[in-house]
């Protein structure tokens, strides 16, 4: 029996009429998290986790219909028994579980073992048939420790100041800025945040989140900006926006920092391994843990991935091609 | 600071002055043994190899247990080898310190060691060293430690840590040296710089012409001269010895073997300033030719023969050991005339040649067929100038032809390599062959960053086969090339080939079907003829 198929709309459930992350416009939509190739306009109907519904509001508008619902929460669409569990990819990010006739199905999004200090820690869920992305499914990327790396952010970021520097730290505006903030120790300096990172955490506030940082805006003083840490999406670098901040020094946050390759190519002066993906070690640990004999595969090195389960574990790997896409610059990864 | 970090601020900026200060603060604190070397491996110092990479391969997937089809998969992505295998055998300790002279000394006595001594070796490094540290060992084993720092960098680098002109250091740094065999006292020793009758003069250098410029000019003041494809370069023959220094004031004797024997046939105390190019029966070959002949490690008699270089001289600045830069043009261009005419330089030296017209017009035409003679267009410079330094305006200007542009059709892409890893940054383009698309030119410059992250998810998007690393796209794209010449080959399906293809911009503004033909490749050819 097959719960979960791919067609021009997104994934789709025939046994319930829904889809999970579509792409397209639909009557109802099942997401997983508030990231854009996740999260986009148009649907009728949206259910999603119950942190991810004032981020839904802030990107897609306040008219959305939009359902939240909590992890574990048990629900039920034409029969099939539906459920959120923790994906530990972002704040309300979250894998959905499928059962009809006893038989579970589960779409992870995106995820991450790791625990990231800040969102839901990951959940295993054991399940018949796992579809899984796999944005970094090659043996070469292997991330670090995510607290060291922290450590790492906190003494460049002293260095800097103690030479007269600011701190430009980029990461996705939702998700990697809320890590860092969580993380940054306050104590070092003062904390700004470019407009996208402070609507996020604007819209997170409704849900109870709490972050340090002040919204740049035309009442900030900038003449006594020093050694500050200014947080803002990878999509402000190399934009005049940058001009007030000088002297600065830039860092880049994201997993494809693993790579020299990425460094260089973004010219930055330092860049940070920190992704809030699965690497290559966790991506494996996950397909064999959740005991399914079926695994899909989405996003990222797909063929590869399928081809090393299918040979490596003997487990029956397909495949799927959807639109969903990590962005090589940094976002969403 | 140690390699390892210097080698980590040097990777961090593309700016050559913080490149430049990492080195002189390097030099400051390395050893002196040490500092040799790290010098020498900047340089592009690397010892033989002492094992196969198919091995190396082998062992590195063998460490991580997978199978050696994901780990080229990997290195496809990362595009760099010594890259991926420091990525698959990384185990995150790091216990031992770089020292850059023992790894060079395994590596070298390595190549004695058997098959078993070599991998044992090697693996012992894998497991001591972690992430940067690994990856220069990687580098340093598989023989290709590029890493974006010129010689040239690393010279006045060394020249600002020891207090001497860079041309000095290069000179000292001249050809073959071993970093075993020398030390910084044996190559640096104040009493050998004491005379630097090698240098050059700083070349004067010209401006491209303003359209104001013909309002005023007076053409008989000037001298009109073909701007030559090669490369500016002044040969000096000074007490019994000759420098070839190429304008970027890189010292190229070494290279161009064929003005070497000039201080048996010039006097003493020559300065001569031209134009070197490839030259057979009569007329240039193609510039590329020669840059493939520098970039031979070792000439062969047939490169030689196939290859003969000459200078085709247009000033002379020193003569009988005097500077007569101060003399007019036309009283250093009749004695240059005179020189060339009296000794017997004339296989390797030729004089410029001196263009006539009556009137700016003529010369414009001239200028704008000049590729048909086989110069980029006219240099223009005053009779009575002296020669001065720098690139000056006023009495020398050049005034080169326009390229030729021609739009093709994207058809084929491939990944770039180093920085660009990941990114589709090489592109093959087509013309029309009636209905058919075919092959003219590659090219991979000439977009900004922003437009090649944009063709390279375009291409993702609209990949319709893959080969190899190789993807074949939509014909949907089309771009204006940039060329500085055009000829029938058999490189591409076309049977034409451009010289120095670029793009010149994306013209999201036409549809494929309004590329270029083939046909309008072949009349620009016959055109030539
Ligand atoms: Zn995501
Ligand atoms: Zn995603």
């Amino acid at each position: 029996m097959t719960l979960l198929t791919v067609n021009e709309n997104g994934l789709y459930c025939k046994q319930g009429d829904f889809y999970i992350d579509p792409w397209r416009p639909v009557k109802l939509a099942l997401i997983t998290h508030g990231h854009s190739d996740h999260m986009r306009w148009g649907m009728g109907h949206y259910i999603c986790h119950e942190h991810t519904v004032p981020l839904l509001k802030l990107r897609l508008g306040e008219e959305q219909s939009a359902q939240g619902v909590s992890y574990g929460e048990e629900f039920e669409i034409n029969g099939v028994t539906l459920s959120f569990h923790p994906a530990g990819h972002i704040i309300g990010s979250a894998q959905i579980r499928l059962v009809y006739q006893g038989e579970v199905w589960v779409f992870t999004g995106d995820y991450k073992l790791e625990n990231d200090g800040l969102s839901e820690p990951f959940e295993l869920v054991s399940c018949d048939h796992f579809i899984s992305e796999c944005t970094f499914g090659l043996p070469i990327y292997h991330f670090p420790k995510t607290l060291e790396v922290y450590a790492d952010i906190n003494s460049w970021w002293a260095a800097n100041a103690e030479e007269g520097f600011n701190t430009i730290l980029y990461g996705y505006s939702l998700g990697k800025a809320q890590n860092i903030l969580t993380h940054l120790d306050t104590s070092l300096g003062e904390v700004f945040l470019h407009g996208a990172v402070a609507n996020v955490n604007e819209a997170l506030s409704e849900v109870g989140y709490q972050f340090p940082g002040m919204r740049l805006g035309s009442d900030t003083n900038f003449s006594n900006m020093k050694g500050a840490v200014i947080v803002a999406p990878p999509s402000a670098s190399g934009t005049p926006w940058l001009r007030k901040f000088k002297p600065y020094r830039e860092g880049m946050c994201s997993g494809w920092m693993q790579l020299r390759g990425s460094r260089r190519r973004r010219s930055m002066d330092r860049g940070f391994v920190l992704s809030d993906h699965c690497d290559w070690q966790q991506l494996n640990k996950a397909v064999i843990a959740t005991g399914a004999k079926h695994i899909y595969l989405t996003h990222g090195y797909e063929s590869n991935f399928a081809r090393w389960i299918n040979e490596q574990y003997g487990l029956h790997a397909t495949v799927l091609n959807t639109l969903y896409r990590p962005d090589m610059e940094g976002e969403d990864s | 600071m140690t390699f390892v970090e210097l080698f980590e601020r040097l990777d961090s900026t593309t700016k050559t002055s913080a490149k430049v200060n990492a080195i002189v603060e390097y030099l400051q604190y390395a050893d002196e043994k040490e500092k040799l070397l790290g010098i020498a491996v900047l340089m592009g110092y690397k010892p033989k190899r002492p094992v196969k990479t198919s091995d190396l391969r082998l062992w590195a997937a063998d460490r991580l247990a997978i199978p050696l089809w994901l780990l080229e998969e990997s290195y496809y992505v990362v595009g760099d080898l010594a890259e991926t295998l420091s990525l698959i055998v990384d185990q995150r300790q790091a216990s031992r310190p770089f020292n850059i002279q023992n790894i060079l000394e395994d590596l070298i006595e390595m190549q004695d060691n058997t098959f078993d001594q070599r991998k044992e070796k090697i693996e012992a490094y894998w497991s001591t060293f972690s992430s940067t540290a690994l990856f220069l060992f990687n580098k340093l084993l598989t023989g290709n430690f590029r890493v974006g720092v010129s010689k040239k960098l690393v010279i006045k680098a060394l020249g600002q840590h020891l207090h001497m002109e860079a041309a000095v250091v290069e000179h000292r740094l001249m050809g073959k040296w071993d970093p075993f065999a020398e030390t910084m006292e044996s190559l640096f020793h104040q009493a050998l710089l004491a005379e630097k009758y090698f240098m050059p003069y700083p070349f004067f250098l010209a401006y491209p012409v303003d359209s104001d410029f013909f309002k005023t000019a007076a053409i008989d003041d000037w001298l009109i001269e073909p701007k030559l494809d090669g490369i500016r370069g002044q040969i000096i023959v000074r007490k019994n010895e000759v420098f070839v220094w190429s304008r970027g004031e890189d010292l190229m004797t070494d290279k161009f073997v064929e003005f070497q024997q000039l201080h048996t046939l010039l006097p003493d105390g020559t300065v001569l300033d031209g134009e070197i190019l490839p030259w057979k029966n009569g007329s240039p070959l193609e510039f590329q030719l020669m840059q493939t002949r520098i970039g031979r490690k070792k000439l062969s008699k047939r490169n030689l023969e196939e290859v003969p270089l000459v200078m085709v001289c247009y000033d002379v600045l020193e003569w009988q050991s005097q500077d007569i830069r101060s003399w007019p043009l036309a009283e250093r261009r009749a004695l240059l005339a005179d020189t060339l005419a009296r000794y017997p330089v004339g296989n390797i030296l030729l004089l410029s040649e001196n263009l006539e017209f009556p009137n700016w017009e003529s010369a414009e035409s001239f200028r704008q067929t000049a590729r048909q003679y086989g110069a980029e267009g006219l240099m223009l410079k005053r009779k009575d100038s002296i020669y001065e330094v720098g690139r000056k305006r006023g009495s020398w200007w050049k005034w080169k032809t326009d390229p030729m542009t021609v739009d093709g059709v994207l058809i084929y892409a491939q990944a770039g390599h180093g920085r660009r890893a990941n990114l589709f940054t090489d592109y093959t383009f087509a013309v029309w062959d009636g209905e058919q698309l075919v092959p003219f030119a590659k090219a991979y410059s000439g977009l900004t960053d922003k437009e090649i992250l944009e063709v390279d998810r375009w291409v993702k998007r609209n990949t319709k086969e893959k080969f190899g690393p190789v993807r074949s796209v939509k014909p949907e794209l089309v771009f204006e090339l940039a060329f500085e010449g055009i000829g029938l080959s058999t490189r591409h399906k076309s049977g034409v080939a451009l010289r120095f293809p670029r793009i010149v911009r994306w013209r999201k503004d036409k549809l494929a079907a309004e590329a270029n033909h083939k046909q309008d490749l072949l009349t620009l050819i016959e055109s030539f003829k």
